[in-house]
């Protein structure tokens, strides 16, 4: 006899992020055909509330820490920590979105609910312990986001992006599953701390691990590579990046990331954890791959737009880089650089969708020039949130590359740190163009500043905020980073 | 040779000359066809592994239903002979050798490992037939997070649909 699982309802609030975003964007969806299209911006407050609500959930989430639903969700604090990051990215890009969609004529509840949905998904990517769970997650966050950057179904661009980035995300999912197939083949589970265990037995067993399991680990790294932008499974991501609307690029770039990242580490760390130095040279190769092609290609692009989506890139490098450590050290290094990225991205992208004007048509770097007359404090946090990106002193950023690079060193990867720290260099050209084009280039005549709507001003203001308080008082955040690394290599 | 071994290569390789004639295919409906193929023998794989509710649904929901809706829209979308543009050459000369390496690749390190092994020995395989009981138990009690998140995914694609197809205002 089949009974009702009751005792998987015990646990319930271990998913309370979750069902509040779903439950938010299912509201969205009802309410949306009962408000004229004049109304529609409250759609976009009542999302933005959905998301503090469930930053308040995560809260009820740490309460009571531990497994649910059968040990397919683990709520640890690592899961904690990665939930506030990816609900506070959804959080920023709906503030930044209300005024672009109203701008473009594209203002419509779906695109609300959609990414409420989206991160619900990056919200189990974050705490999944299962990967046919994770996988499910991975959809929930890529097809929302696959839909969300053919948003603007007139332009071309936007319609390429939408896809492009569907045939071939679709492609690195089927590469992701194959992978699970194979893992779940060598081991008979799907569980990742079973998936330890298993391996560890085998390890015992035979002195070496299952070809299988290694095979199975590669797709998944693949399939996870392409998500998070990762060379070489880049190609995508600037064309992608550049056509879709510029709020949903500040989201792709930030949320979706961060999420998989933290699938990754548990993947990586917890599954194959024991399987010494198994993908040390994956991770490596792909980092240095990662930093070299998107600081490179950065250099030579005159679309801001363009540049920023190379040099998200670039930063999928550096936060290679510390998870090559394979330290405790090295997750809490992971999870603070997803911190300060997470702001200094959504802001700069979030600048850059304000200055595009409609139809996204000032993109270029010289539409920038003269920004710094025209529009002081705009300039002023673009230039914050470049000189984080750019990992200047006092910020983010700075601090984030700092705790990277310490990590590896720590685990005496001196080469791989050597050749970031090398790239970190060459970045600081193409970033200093654009603040250089804002500051002393001759501002252009037809130009007429629009006036910044007050969402966009809370969101560039909690970024800007943010990242200076990452960068001056990391203490308190590196603290949480350690504890959330702990507790997912406690196992 | 026994009567499942056969069944299963047969099967195999009419699934891999179905998935290839579906890309390769000029006409949309050939490339339906083929997938319907592809599908029917994929059921009859699962059935040989003792999965008949798999192979039922398998059936009935992609073969069937899905497929039904291809041809509709193939129809109604009067959609012509496939247009190709230029081969791109480093997917020529560098993406199909190296596709066909992975491929080689995937089978030596599948055979290599511990179950392929067995496998070949004929010790191992899967010999646990999976019932229809047994799977809804597992489905609706130990998988019953990741069924119900699905609800939210198919969800999501309903969404994009609507995105997709609405009417400008």
């Amino acid at each position: 006899m089949i009974q009702f699982p009751a005792e998987q309802l015990a646990n319930l609030h271990r998913l309370a992020p979750e069902l509040v975003l779903c439950f938010f964007g299912i509201l969205i969806m009802v309410a949306d055909p009962f408000l004229g299209p004049a109304k529609q911006r409250i759609l976009g407050w009542l999302a933005f509330v959905g998301t503090l609500v469930a930053l308040g959930a995560v809260r009820l989430m740490a309460l009571d820490q531990g497994m649910a639903y059968n040990n397919l969700i683990s709520a640890d604090a690592f899961s904690i920590f990665m939930h506030v990051v990816v609900i506070g990215s959804a959080a920023l890009a709906i503030l930044g979105s209300m005024q672009y969609l109203e701008q473009e004529g594209i203002q419509r509840g779906e695109y609300y609910a959609l990414v409420l949905f989206a991160s619900a998904g990056m919200g189990i990517l974050a705490g999944a312990n299962e990967l046919v769970t994770a996988f499910i997650g991975l959809e929930m966050s890529s097809i929302s986001t696959y839909i969300l950057a053919g948003f603007r179904r007139r332009a071309v661009k936007s319609n390429e992006a939408g896809l492009k980035y569907f045939i071939l995300g679709s492609f690195a999912t089927a590469f992701f599953l194959y992978g699970i197939a194979m893992v779940y083949g060598s081991t008979g589970t799907t569980r990742i701390d079973l998936v330890r265990d298993a391996l560890e037995k085998l390890i015992t067993a035979q002195g070496r691990l299952d070809s299988l399991s290694i095979v199975g680990l590669a797709l998944i790294f693949v399939g996870l590579g392409f998500k998070v932008v990762a060379a070489p499974f880049q190609i995508y991501g600037p064309d992608v990046y550049e056509g879709a609307p510029t709020p949903v690029t500040a989201l792709l770039a930030s949320g979706p990331k961060a999420a998989t990242f933290a699938l990754m580490l548990r993947i990586f760390y917890v599954g194959f954890g024991t399987a010494d130095g198994l993908w040390f040279w994956a991770i490596a190769i792909s980092a240095v791959l990662t930093l070299c092609i998107g600081n490179f290609a950065a250099l030579v692009q005159t679309n801001v737009k363009r540049m920023l989506a190379y040099s998200s890139i670039a930063h999928a490098g550096y936060i290679l880089v510390a998870f090559a450590a394979g330290t405790v050290y090295g997750v809490a290094a992971v999870l603070f650089y997803l911190a300060a990225y997470v702001l200094m991205k959504v802001g700069a992208f979030l600048v850059i969708a304000h200055l595009g004007q409609r139809d996204e048509q000032r993109l270029k770097i010289t539409d920038y020039a003269g920004l710094g007359t025209k529009q002081p404090v705009l300039a002023a946090c673009f230039t914050l949130f470049l000189f984080s990106l750019l990992g200047l002193p006092a910020t983010g950023g700075f601090l984030g590359k700092f705790f990277a690079f310490q990590a590896a060193l720590d685990s005496r990867i001196v080469w791989l740190v050597v050749i970031a720290a090398i790239n970190s260099v060459i970045g600081a050209y193409y970033y200093l163009r654009v603040i250089i084009a804002m500051y002393f280039w001759e501002p252009s005549k037809d130009y007429t500043p629009s006036k910044v709507a007050p969402a966009v001003v809370l969101a560039l203001t909690i970024a800007a905020i943010g990242t200076l308080y990452l960068g001056i008082l990391p203490s308190h955040v590196l603290d949480y980073a350690k504890a959330a690394a702990d507790s997912l290599t406690l196992h | 040779m026994t009567l499942p071994f056969i069944v299963f290569f047969v099967c195999a390789i009419l699934a891999v000359v179905g998935a290839l004639t579906l890309i390769l295919a000029r006409e949309p409906i050939h490339s339906a066809l083929a997938l319907v193929l592809v599908m029917v023998s994929l059921a009859v794989l699962y059935l040989l592994l003792g999965a008949e509710f798999i192979a039922a649904v398998q059936i009935i929901v992609y073969a069937g239903a899905v497929m039904v809706l291809f041809v509709f829209v193939i129809m109604l979308l009067n959609a012509g002979v496939e247009e190709r543009t230029d081969y791109s050459k480093l997917a020529k000369y560098a993406g199909l050798p190296l596709g066909i390496f992975l491929l080689l690749a995937l089978a030596y390190w599948m055979f290599d490992s511990f179950i392929g092994k067995q496998i070949a020995n004929g010790v191992g395989g899967t010999n646990a037939s999976v019932s229809t009981r047994e799977l809804s138990a597992q489905l609706f009690q130990k998988y019953l997070f990741p069924f119900e998140a699905t609800s939210i995914l198919i969800l999501i694609a309903i969404l994009g649909a609507l995105v997709l197809a609405k009417k400008d205002e």
